[in-house]
């Protein structure tokens, strides 16, 4: 088996980004579903109160959907954000120090939005 | 061969920051980098989201705090209720924008349907679609219908 790491690893060639880029894809048909899916609710049936958006939340299934939503979106904004940092961020440094604020920034953002749903 | 050794080569250097404001781009190209713009301020904007998500839907008091930050806005009115409004017009604008657009790209992803007249043109109608969706949402945000 050829060494793919250290001085060795083969950093040209295909196939390079094509798994980030295909779930940056899959997650965004995901999240467009799920607005769908949440517009309809919203739209349908009585004026929108507490009651109702609540109810909304309050089906296992939409918790779960949200659920998975919130994790797609995690890792979609994480592959475009990075793209950003590394198209204009140059210094290895400063990107890398953006590259961590993302990911605390995406993970917390997570946790909360997660936490809101548990408790509901 | 010595002639061409004379005539000036065409440089293409990388756009400054400068630059931008005199580069003209191409609607498919106004797209691309709203596509950005709009994905980065909801990046940014994600706590305010989560925020509006925990006070609308735990429960019917943290609602009305909600509800009223809209129109009261808070802190005794120090921030007022338009700056809100204002805040979720942007946010209802790179919505729409990053959603339009990033349906844009699935179809192209799809079709394989890249020619440059097809571009141009769904990128105008993306355009159009967005800000049209806007104006509308932000006048009923505002009351004005």
């Amino acid at each position: 088996m050829s060494q793919n790491y250290g001085t060795k690893r083969i950093v040209t060639g295909a196939h390079y980004g094509l798994r980030d880029w295909l779930a940056q894809r899959i997650t965004a048909v995901l999240m467009a579903l799920y607005t769908v899916v949440l517009l309809f609710q919203v739209i349908v049936g009585e004026p929108l109160s507490y009651y109702k958006w609540a109810g909304i939340f309050s089906h296992q299934w939409m918790k779960t959907l949200t659920f998975v939503v919130i994790v797609a979106l995690l890792y979609h904004a994480w592959v475009g954000v990075r793209d950003i940092w590394m198209d204009y961020v140059k210094p290895v440094g400063v990107r890398l120090a953006l590259q961590v604020f993302t990911i605390v920034w995406l993970v917390g953002c997570a946790g909360w939005a997660i936490q809101v749903l548990w408790r509901l | 061969m010595a002639d061409n050794a004379k005539t000036p080569r065409p440089v293409f250097r990388n756009i400054h920051v400068t630059d931008i404001v005199s580069y003209r781009l191409p609607p498919a190209g106004i797209v691309s980098i709203l596509h950005r713009i709009s994905g980065a301020v909801l990046f940014l904007l994600m706590p305010f989201i989560i925020w509006m998500f925990d006070t609308s839907v735990t429960t019917e008091i943290s609602y009305d705090e909600f509800t009223s930050v809209f129109t009261a806005g808070c802190a005794d009115g120090l921030i007022p209720g338009w700056f809100f409004k204002l805040i979720a017009l942007g946010l209802i604008w790179a919505y729409l924008q990053h959603f339009i657009a990033g349906v844009r790209h699935l179809i192209m992803d799809a079709t394989h349907r890249v020619t440059k007249e097809q571009g141009h043109s769904t990128a105008v109608i993306t355009l159009a679609l967005s800000v049209g969706l806007t104006v509308v949402l932000g006048a009923k945000l505002f009351g004005l219908f």
